[in-house]
This record gives C-alpha cells, structure tokens and sequence, in this order.
C-alpha cells in the first residue's frame, strides 16, 4: 500500500490530483461521470464578486496539441455561488476550492471574506493570472509589486490556507512567486495559460472574439514543467503544478520538477475521467518502483 | 468499472465501429456498438467523439446521435464531412474502436399525438430530425418533415422513416423537389396547420425558420451546434446569449426553444 496523501498547509489531500479551475465547473458536472470523492481537490470555477457574462463567442480555438480559450471569467458571482451552488456541493467528500478573481483589490478582498465564511471552503486559489478579463486578473500577477500587494491584503483577510496561481506570461516566474511567498502565501499553483492567438488565414480573421487568448494543453507541458521546476527551487512553500498534464506520466514529471500536488485541466475536456486514470497511474508507477510514499516523488530528479 | 458507468447520467467508453458506409456524395453513415448496455438517448442529444489515428486534432468533434438500437446496443451517427476531424472517421474500417462520451445535451420536447408538427432538416441536421419522428412514432398525418439539401446526391435515403412522417423535398440546384432552400418550400406558406416547429441544420435555415415560427406564434426548438470543447458544460466556451443570460449548448442545449434565443 502506497501513501498518495499530501498537505498543503493545513489542506489535507487523499491524493495529490486536483482537477484545475475552468475546467470542472462546480463538480457536478463531473459527478455526472464519477464519484468526484475520489478526487484529490476540486478546484472551482472562478468567482468575482458580481456576475460576469464573459466574452462573446467564439472563445474557444484548437490548435497544435492544445487549444486557445478566451472565457473570461464567465459566472454569476460570489453571493449566487453562496446561495445556490455551494448547498449543492457542499458535502462532496473531497476539499472545495474557490478561485478568486477580481478586477481591484476591494474585490478580491471582498470575495475572499465571503468565502472565509464557508465551513467547507477549507482553501483558495487566488487568481492573478487570467489573461482573459480587461481589468485585474493577470496584471496583478506580471509585477512583483501587485502580486505582493494582492497577496497582503488578501492574507489578511484569510484565515485559512492562501495558494496564488501564477502566470506564465512574466519574465521571471520565480520573482514572483517569491514575492508572494514573502506576503504569506501558503502555497503557489502554476501555470495559467500562455497568451496566445490563432488566426483564419482565408478569411483574415481572429479565431477569438478577443484576438487573443489563454493557450493550455500539452503544448505548453514543457515550458510550465520548467516553471514549476525553476519555482520549487526559489520557493519554501509547496509547488501545486500544472500545464498540459495528460495521463500520470507527466503528473510523475511534474512531481520530480518539485511540485507536491497537480492539477489536470485541459485533458479533462477529452476525457473527464483522466483525474481518476492519474490517480491511478500514480499508485502503479510507486508500486512499480517501490516507493512507499509519493511525498519521495517530490523534486526527486536526478541530474 | 464499466458495470457502473452505465448508472451513471454520462459515459465515456469505446464502441466498436460495425458499419462505416457512404449515403451518398458528403453524408456518411457509421454504427457504432457498444460492450455495455446503452442510457436512455432522446432526439436531439449529442456525443463526443475521439477521432483517433489523428495528430493534427485535439479536442472531441461533436455529432447528433442518428439512430439507437437498445438491444442491440448499437448507435449510429451521420457525419458529413466538414473538415478534418470528419474526414478522419469517414476513412474508420469496421472493427476499430471509437472512444464516445455521451449521451450529451437536451434534445427536443417529444411530440404527443395531438400535436401537428413541421420539422426540418437541412445537411446532417437531417439526423436527429429523423429520431425525433421515430421516438414519437408519429404518423404521416401528424408530422411533416422537410429536408433541404444542396441536390440530389446530398439526400440519403429516408425509406425507413415513411411510416412515421409525410416528406417535403427541397434542392438548391432543383434536381429532387423544390427548387431553392427548404425554407421556400410552399409548406412555409401556411404555417397556421402546425403547433409544434423543429428545426436543426445550417444556422441561416434555423433562424428563418425561428423568424417564421415567431410571426406566426408557434412553439418552435432548433438545435444548435456551437464550437465546444468538452460537452459537458465545464470549458464555457459554447455559450450562446438567450434571455436568461450566456447559457452553455452543451448542456443547456443543443436544442433551445427560440422563445429564449436573442434572434
């Protein structure tokens, strides 16, 4: 028997394997599927304080081992979250996580004092790297000045375990993650999506009713394993990993990077189950190489 | 494993393609079976599908569920192709797998035997306009489906169907039918005969159609077929604005009365 459970401050994980946000909705759309107990967390679409329609369609480009999305936030707000949602889901047997967005300060605190609120709410994952929304989202993660701010004031309001996702779309990665972890972050997931674009060359048009947008899928897999490889070894606080994750193979890479954690997203819109095939995965890769314990898998490359 | 997928309200799992033939110039028809018994599947709902041996593609491409055996396990998809993706399952030999997430979607409200229907088909969208017929077991007298395509060679054969519905042809180069597109068919003229409008094809077709069926006040659904990425309502990327605010094709639809669309 292989040990698969982590902490992350003080959220305890059955396994490392969390399904990313934007990419399972609230868990019911998965549970449509699945028991989503057995997931390791689920992390929850994200939620600003007021409705947000989103972009105009389309927003969705395939592309080369990935795709390109320009969502933007699409949801309907922290309090309809609190009033209607959140009784639905509550008693999933696996930790509920909130990704909080915002376009100023004042919303990301307030969203954040909402969610404090909530028993089974145990973490959030605070959002400053949409690269999707005009005001806020990634600019609070590209300098090292407003993440420290962002991750302050929300520290502040938040008694309960603080990961801050990352954006690829900086210089250094490990400055910033640095940065927040000297704000009281108590972990770091990453990355978001790469800005991208996709263009019809026929009809010399964008894809995306935005021009640009977020690229993730194995694409990316490569540039966001050396992120989180560059980030674990500049930060004390776990690394939660992810980027193009398809099948336990790569989760096992991101561990070896130094992540203590994933997250599998874009695989999941082709198939809802590979969370579960990870989790999986993992358990065989440890009994195949007799590891007890996948805490050992964590920044054990050997170079 | 799979014993228990089958409770659940979605799957995802292999079948095994059994048929893969061509209807005629652009429709192709492809069976697909399954190990495991079969969800119920209404008109109108969707899969997702793999579209394997393929490098360039990524994501799932969506079709319309076509026809459902129960017994035999068996479901069947017209797939016209559009594209790559199409072109790739098109080229599939019998035996080989295909890896499905279904049953996707709302299909269509099931006609009752009171009702006096005109549904609509145009290309593929022909497929779930045919079960929607077959579900309801209507008659000749009840329904009314027209089908619209570019000419002859683009209409697939609709023997099966005779007992469940009286049909209306349209062509575009005038070689089966009417000539012109299926909304200039003279059973548009008079609308006032029907109670229930089903539409599903090309979205110029659906929304002459919806503009139809609006001026003359009758309860009318059309299926639409956004760009989707999962087809499970978790990606957001199918989102099409209606009365009530951005609501997901995939799950809130396909099918939508035009009541709640902003057309």
């Amino acid at each position: 028997m292989v040990n698969l459970a982590v902490k992350i401050k003080d959220l305890e994980l059955k396994n490392p394997v969390m399904t990313a946000s934007g990419t399972s909705g609230f868990g019911e759309e998965l549970a449509d599927f699945y028991d989503v107990d057995k997931l390791g967390a689920i992390l929850l679409k994200g939620t600003t304080l007021r409705n947000r329609d989103g972009n105009p369609y389309p927003r969705m480009a395939e592309t080369a081992s990935g795709m390109l999305n320009a969502v933007g936030l699409q949801n309907k707000g922290i309090d309809y979250f609190i009033e209607n949602i959140y009784p639905r889901i509550k008693d999933y047997n696996t930790p509920l996580i909130v990704n909080v967005n915002g376009s100023t300060i004042e919303e990301y605190i307030e969203v954040t004092q909402r969610v404090n609120e909530l028993d089974k709410i145990p973490a959030i994952e605070l959002n400053i790297s949409c690269p999707n929304v005009k005001e806020g989202g990634m600019l609070f993660g590209t300098s090292c000045a407003s993440a420290e701010t962002v991750t302050r004031e929300v520290r502040k309001a938040y008694s309960k375990t603080l990961i801050v996702k990352l954006s690829p779309n900086v210089t250094d990665i490990a400055e910033i993650a640095r940065a927040v972890e000297s704000e009281g972050a108590d972990s770091v997931s990453l990355v978001n999506t790469f800005l991208g674009m996709a263009i019809d060359a026929e009809k010399r048009i964008p894809l995306l009713s935005t021009i640009t947008g977020g690229l993730s899928g194995p694409a990316i897999k490569p540039i966001a394993l050396r992120m989180v490889w560059q980030v674990s070894r500049a930060v004390k606080i776990p690394v939660i990993g992810m980027g193009g994750i398809m099948n336990a193979t790569d989760a096992i890479e991101f561990f070896l990077a130094g992540a203590t954690a994933i997250q599998v997203g874009t695989a999941i819109f082709r198939d809802p189950f590979t969370p579960l095939q990870i989790i999986d995965g993992l358990e065989d890769y440890l009994n195949r190489h007799q590891i007890d314990d996948i805490c050992k898998l964590v920044g054990a490359l050997k170079y | 494993m799979p014993s228990n997928r089958i409770r659940m309200k979605k799957n995802v799992g292999e079948f095994t393609i059994v048929s893969n033939s061509a209807l005629n110039n652009t429709n192709y028809h492809i069976c697909l079976q399954s190990d495991i018994g079969l969800p119920d599947i209404a008109p109108g709902q969707f899969t997702n599908v793999d579209i394997p041996n393929n490098k360039d593609i990524f994501l799932r491409r969506p079709f319309s569920f076509f026809d459902v055996d129960y017994e035999k396990k068996t479901v069947s998809l017209l797939v016209k192709i559009l594209g790559r993706g199409s072109k790739s399952l098109t080229e599939l030999k019998v035996g080989s797998k295909l890896n499905l997430v279904y049953p996707l979607g709302r299909g269509f409200t099931i006609p009752d035997k009171n009702d006096k229907v005109l549904a609509v088909g145009g290309g593929s969208g022909v497929a779930p306009i045919l079960q929607l017929a077959k579900t309801a077991g209507s008659s000749p007298g009840q329904m009314h489906i027209a089908i619209g395509a570019r000419s002859a060679e683009d209409h697939i054969s609709i023997a099966d169907y005779l007992q469940f519905a009286q049909f209306y042809f349209t062509t575009e180069d005038g070689s089966l039918g009417e000539k012109g597109f299926v909304t200039d068919h003279p059973i548009f003229h008079d609308l006032t005969q029907y109670n229930r409008i089903y539409a599903c094809g090309p979205l110029p077709m659906m929304k002459a159609i919806a503009a139809r069926a609006k001026e003359a006040e009758i309860f009318c659904e059309v299926s639409l077929e956004n760009l989707m990425a999962c087809g499970f309502g978790v990606c957001l990327c199918c989102i099409e604005p209606t009365v009530k605010g951005n609501l997901c094709v995939c799950t809130d639809g396909p099918v939508f009365n035009i009541k709640d669309l902003k057309w």
